[in-house]
């Protein structure tokens, strides 16, 4: 286990510190076993459960334990995860008794390869039918996480099997799953970090026909986990002001004209929409009588099979809709039909409206969801369809209509066909790797990182990206060493080569750089030529525009236009010069990239030395230290081949400054 | 307060994309309705479809047209188009040629987009056409008058406007004259037969096509081979099958979906990295998208003039008015965490923009919940790296044949996402393509966004309740019964925004009622009570439910009603009446000022205050 304990440690931290977030007054505990010592209440009250430790006693999340768990001890000897799951369950039932049904749980992460001890009468499968009796009828939950990449070879085949065995036992006897994860990055995913109290978003009726109902429960399976609602902070009130509460407003005037200072109140305005050239004005009464009227209820429109239903038109996130769990014959009924659908390969077409007065109705699919388990009703999954006006029928060539030096030849197709097959993430069911389900989200996982460096110093740098994250956002190395003739044979096969007809600014493709990297500089070459056509260099978004205006291929002129634009403007910024010193700034970088990427080094080097000596007549220090801070420079030689700056002396203007300046 | 807090048609989840897919101005289609006014298209009729009337042929033209402009308002109401009629009596055209008439209304060109008064006046032309316009034969032998020629003329002077490069030009041409010069000398026939077909070829050769919609009489059907058959260029093989299909297009004119045509348009490009140093170029399209009735803009209630909405940042501790970009904060461990907007973008720039490879599965892998937002489509472009097609093509073929999908992580979404690439072969119907080949992008959740709702319904240790042989076998024959055979997915307007739509156009051409709109998504009731359907729904309930159809089983559900009852007898514990009249309503939690309103079947939502409110209205009647 060791050497997956840091990303066990990764894991539990995030749990912890999304409950510091949304759950403040979740209680958690912590065990760990295989350890040297021994540390549990049952060992000192009955004796035995050796090698278990409560590193933490069930209590209120603080900051300590998301600390804590990032350093957990590396054990020494075999652990048990019988002993480990009693220990744990002790604690909840003498913490609660019986009180809190369904929210205590039981989270064990383990490679479960070490042996269990025999218990003192009975069987082991006895014994674990027991406890997770006991905890099913104390509303305790409990997931397995069971984590095995490459177990060395000293771990007991026999071993393993018999605590999947046990483990399964569990699942059938209480609360409990087991998911089998083969990389830290699925050990990431596996562990539910976010606990959302789970809302119908619909009760009501399943109609088949007026005369056949049945009762059904929808909630979302699938729903967006975002990065927490950030507040905007205003730092406007003076620090002495100790009730500050730093809140920031937004307020929406609504101007008859830009340029005027008259207001209208919000209920003086009225929605208009558009009707050829005109604009014509509906009043919310006249929406609210003339509009859509809808019924709650899901209404069956038939059935259909499944190969109508191509998986691209799913439209939106997706629900699931249980039979009402206390209508036993709705169970049947969702049953029935999920199992016969799943047989003969039909879907359910449906028109839905989820709440009374919802301003429209959809119509989706209902696909089978077969139950693995026994104790687990048959459900459907629900899909949203598109409605006529949703589709954009675009043409598009028919491969086969293609000139023929488009097409691969058979043997290209036999290289394209032996990629397709080998480069495979899915060998078996079991062995499937990045699987959505399994798969954290890199975003969150490195925001909840990056709050919690910030937390201890307030200017922590943005760590990299979390190397587990390395097996999401690149081809897994392991796979393309053992696939590497084929690779290299596709890639021999496929030649593709820059289309030497176009122009140097919109090639942008093959100046692939590794995943991972934040480049910057390739945002200015991403620029694409056929948008709207910029000519100015504008006050809003200089640079943008700038950068626009530069790669623009129209003409000769642009990219000289361009610079002389940027120039000016950055003079203006510089000679108003209030708070804008940071835009400014960006301007001149944005100028000194251009220059670069024209070779127009002579430009941008008389103009950053005019510009410096502007500034130092004016006494804008602050600007100047800025420059300095950001070490723009003048563009040497290596970068411009026409520039006459050494490269050694191309920060050197900044130096020889600086002296001056002091004065 | 929101922008636009009611607007109904929002997806809930805003797409970050979505400035991708807004709308660019489309490709612009220029029109000319030419009809036919002569005294045989008003004497000529054909039944209607109400009983005992007869329409006359000018009346099925132009109430065609008057109908298709309404679609076309709203479908591309950036065309231009213009209406003119024929053989006529007064004349108004640029060229002042005879027999012609534009028809136009103030406030616009002849020949410029549709506008409401436009489409309200053509809605009144009968009434007022022979006043105002009249109908007398255009073409005399003597005088070597040719309205017909002089039609084409005029049409094709007005399609002048435009490039023929941006845009598509179209003449529609109404009548139910087959053989315009059948009366003439046969020298004058044959001088004005030539003339006519060259205007007409000449106005093809640039580019403007022209249609025509033929009506027939009900004795005497159009005979395209006398004349029309030359000037639209129909060659043998085309020509029977071209009168079949003229009921059709008038149809289609009448009843166009009344649905936004967006452009063709690239929504982004896409580096697909199939290995290192090996990368294709892709072009993604956003074929499937919800529609939207259109921007709101909003005006002012009493001018009507559209309002300009200025945000404004402000400090609440000293009013001041903040600039962007404003820091954010996290509350966290008893601080406050600062970020500034640029570090946020920092977290959430993960990797380049590019679509990377990572490998295939089985398509069994890809489950029904693997979805949050509608796909794209991806389809390869040489433009800037050859090659790209090629090998696209032959990963597509395998995909196919092998039946796999591809797993990629696209960085080009905000978060990234890991993606499922589906090949999709074409599918061709009727000429037309329904699927085009290619592939496409479905994006897929991660473990954050999934939920496990199955869990929360089992009852460990306990088995469910599972259908039995005969309940199977029942349920596959209702679902036999049932089958809506040809489905097709987006067979169904969107009953919402096409009311909407209708609403609009009531208000805007001043219509007295708004036209009914049908709402196709409703089942099929006069399907769904055919006798074998009704048996097949009756034979399934009845092995579900027994013979006794009420005696639904509860399991857990009467605890809750027990709970709720329970929570009814408190609402004694309080006299509200008497902490209503002193006022001291406030002192009880809005759980206790929930129980009176739960007791008395009010609505529970709002805050405290409003529940107050609620209670002394109540007391008050």
């Amino acid at each position: 286990m060791h050497s997956v304990l840091p990303d066990v440690e990764k894991a539990c931290s995030m749990l912890l510190q999304k409950k510091l977030i949304y759950n403040k007054y979740d209680e958690v505990g912590i065990v760990v076993f295989g350890t040297e010592e021994t540390g549990n209440e049952l060992a000192r009250e009955i004796g035995g459960y050796e090698n278990v430790t409560v590193l933490r006693n069930i209590r209120v999340v603080d900051e300590v334990v998301a600390e804590h768990v990032k350093q957990l001890p590396r054990g020494t000897v075999a652990g048990d995860f019988l002993d480990a799951l009693i220990v744990g369950m002790d604690m909840l039932i003498k913490m609660y008794g019986n009180a809190q049904k369904g929210k205590k749980r039981l989270c064990l992460i383990t490679n479960a390869a070490c042996p269990t001890k025999d218990p003192f009468e009975g069987t082991k499968d006895d014994q674990v039918s027991t406890i997770a009796m006991k905890m099913a009828a104390e509303g305790i939950k409990m997931e397995s996480i069971v984590m095995r990449s490459n177990l060395n070879g000293d771990a007991h085949e026999r071993v393993i099997e018999e605590n999947d065995h046990l483990l399964n036992l569990f699942s059938s006897n209480a609360i409990a799953k087991t998911v089998n994860v083969e990389s830290p990055l699925s050990l990431l995913g596996s562990l539910k970090t976010r606990r959302v109290a789970p809302v119908t978003l619909f009760r009501g009726d399943l109609e088949i026909n007026p005369t056949m109902k049945i009762k059904v429960w929808v909630y979302k399976k699938v729903a967006e986990e975002r990065l927490p609602t950030l507040k905007m902070y205003s730092d406007k009130a003076p620090p002495t002001d100790k009730f500050a509460k730093h809140e920031v407003k937004i307020d929406y005037d609504y101007k008859v004209t830009a340029e005027s200072t008259e207001v209208i109140a919000p209920e003086e305005r009225i929605k208009g929409f558009r009707y050829g050239r005109q604009v014509i004005p509906i009043s919310p009464d006249q929406i609210e009588t003339l509009k859509f009227k809808t019924d709650k209820g899901m209404k069956l429109l038939g059935f259909t099979e499944a190969s109508n239903i191509l998986r691209h038109y799913y439209m939106k996130d997706v629900n699931i809709v249980v039979p009402d769990p206390s209508k036993e014959k709705s169970v049947l009924a969702v049953s029935a039909i999920a199992r016969e659908m799943k047989q003969i390969n039909m879907v359910a077409i449906v028109r839905c409206v989820w709440r009374n007065g919802q301003s429209n109705a959809v119509v989706g699919v209902l696909t089978p969801n077969v139950s693995e388990r026994d104790d687990t009703p048959d459900s459907f999954y629900f899909n949203v369809l598109p409605f006529a006006e949703d589709v954009r029928e675009f043409p598009f060539p028919s491969f086969n209509k293609l000139p023929s030096s488009w097409k691969p030849d058979e043997q290209q197709q036999a290289v394209a066909d032996n990629l397709v097959k080998m480069l495979d993430l899915a060998p078996s069911a079991k062995e499937e790797v990045l699987k959505p389900d399994l798969t954290p989200n890199p975003v969150l996982q490195r925001f909840y990182e990056y709050l919690e460096l910030k937390s201890k110093s307030t200017d922590a740098a943005l760590p990299p990206m979390d190397e587990t994250f390395k097996r999401l956002i690149e081809q897994d190395p392991e796979l393309i060493s053992n696939n590497k003739s084929i690779m290299d044979s596709f890639r021999g096969s496929f030649e593709v080569k820059e289309n030497p007809k176009l122009k140097k600014a919109s090639k942008r493709l093959l100046r692939d750089k590794p995943s991972g990297s934040d480049d910057e500089d390739n945002r200015m070459i991403t620029y694409e030529p056929n948008e709207k056509k910029i000519d100015v260099v504008g006050d809003a978004n200089p640079i943008q525009d700038f950068e626009a205006m530069i790669s623009r291929r129209d003409k000769t002129d642009w990219s000289e236009k361009a610079i002389t634009q940027m120039k000016n403007l950055i003079m203006k910024l510089v000679e108003n010069c209030t708070d804008e010193g940071d835009k400014a700034l960006e301007c001149v970088l944005a100028l000194r990239k251009g220059c670069v990427l024209e070779q127009e080094p002579k430009q941008f080097n008389e103009f950053l030395n005019h510009l410096f000596k502007l500034c130092q007549e004016r006494k804008l220090c602050h600007l100047l230290e800025h420059f300095t801070s950001k070490k723009i420079t003048l563009i040497p030689k290596s970068e411009a081949a026409d520039s006459d700056v050494v490269d050694e002396n191309a920060g050197d203007f900044t130096v020889k400054q600086e002296p001056m300046l002091e004065s | 307060m929101e922008l636009d807090p009611d607007d109904v048609f929002r997806d809930e989840d805003e797409d970050p994309e979505n400035e991708f897919f807004q709308e660019k101005e489309a490709s612009k289609e220029f029109i000319v309705y030419l009809i036919d006014a002569s005294p045989k298209m008003f004497s000529s009729t054909c039944p209607s479809e109400e009983k005992d009337k007869q329409e006359s042929h000018f009346h099925i033209a132009v109430s065609c047209i008057a109908q298709s402009l309404k679609s076309h308002i709203i479908n591309r109401s950036n065309d231009e188009i213009a209406i003119c009629f024929f053989n006529t009596r007064e004349k108004k055209n640029l060229q002042d040629l005879n027999g012609v008439y534009v028809f136009d209304v103030p406030e616009r060109d002849c020949i410029d987009r549709p506008t409401a008064r436009l489409i309200k006046e053509f809605d009144l032309i009968e009434e007022s056409f022979d006043k105002d316009i009249g109908s007398q034969t255009g073409i005399v032998s003597d005088s070597r008058e040719n309205s017909l020629y002089s039609a084409l003329w005029v049409a094709q002077a007005l399609l002048r406007k435009g490039s023929s490069k941006t845009a598509d030009k179209r003449m529609f041409l109404f009548t139910n004259e087959d053989d315009p010069f059948g009366n003439m000398r046969i020298s004058v026939k044959e001088d004005m037969t030539r003339t006519t077909l060259q205007r007409a070829k000449d106005a093809q050769d640039l580019g403007i096509s022209i249609e025509l919609l033929p009506l027939s009489q009900p004795d005497k059907q159009f005979n395209i081979t006398l004349f029309y058959k030359d000037l639209i260029g129909l060659n043998s093989d085309e020509l029977t099958e071209f009168m079949p299909s003229v009921g059709q297009k008038l149809e289609d004119m009448k009843d166009q979906l009344k649905k936004r045509v967006l452009a063709k348009r690239i929504a982004k490009r896409i580096t697909f990295v199939i290995c290192d140093g090996l990368s294709i170029e892709l072009n993604g399209y956003a074929l499937l998208r919800p529609a939207i009735p259109g921007s709101i803009t909003w005006l002012d209630s009493t001018t009507n003039l559209p309002v300009k909405v200025e945000r404004s940042y402000i400090c609440t501790d000293t009013g001041a008015i903040m600039q962007d970009p404003i820091q954010r904060i996290q509350p966290y461990k008893n601080q406050n965490i600062m970020f500034t907007v640029e570090e946020l973008s920092q977290v959430k720039r993960i990797s380049t923009g590019h679509l990377r490879l990572l490998g295939f599965k089985p398509l069994s892998c890809l489950k029904d919940y693997h979805n949050l937002k509608p796909s794209t489509f991806l389809y390869p472009s040489d433009k800037e790296v050859i090659g790209s097609t090629r090998a696209f093509i032959a990963l597509h073929r395998s995909m196919i044949q092998l039946e796999r999908f591809a797993v990629a992580f696209y960085g080009g979404t905000t978060p990234p996402r890991l993606v499922a690439l589906v090949a999709q072969d074409e599918i061709e119907s009727d000429g037309g393509q329904v699927e085009p080949p290619g592939m496409n992008m479905i994006y897929l959740p991660y473990a954050n966004d999934i939920r496990d709702i199955d869990e929360l319904h089992s009852k460990p240790g306990v088995a469910a309740p599972r259908a039995s042989e005969d309940q199977l076998k029942k349920a596959s024959a209702l679902m036999r019964r049932l089958e809506l055979k040809d489905f097709s997915v987006c067979q169904f307007a969107n009953p919402a925004l096409q009311r909407h739509y209708a609403i609009l156009q009531a208000i805007a051409l001043d219509e007295n009622e708004v036209s009914e709109t049908r709402d196709e998504t409703l089942p099929d009731e006069e399907g769904m009570n055919r006798p074998a359907v009704v048996k097949a729904i009756e034979n399934f309930k009845q092995s579900i439910y027994g013979n006794d159809p009420d005696e639904e089983s509860d399991s857990g559900a009467k605890e809750k009603s027990r709970k709720r009852k329970a929570g009814n007898a408190d609402d004694g514990k309080y006299d509200y009446i008497e902490l209503a009249k002193t006022g001291k309503l406030k002192d009880l939690t809005v759980v206790e000022l929930k129980t009176y309103l739960i007791a008395n079947n009010l609505p529970l939502g709002g805050k405290k205050e409003v529940l107050i409110n609620r209670i002394l209205t109540h007391i008050g009647k």
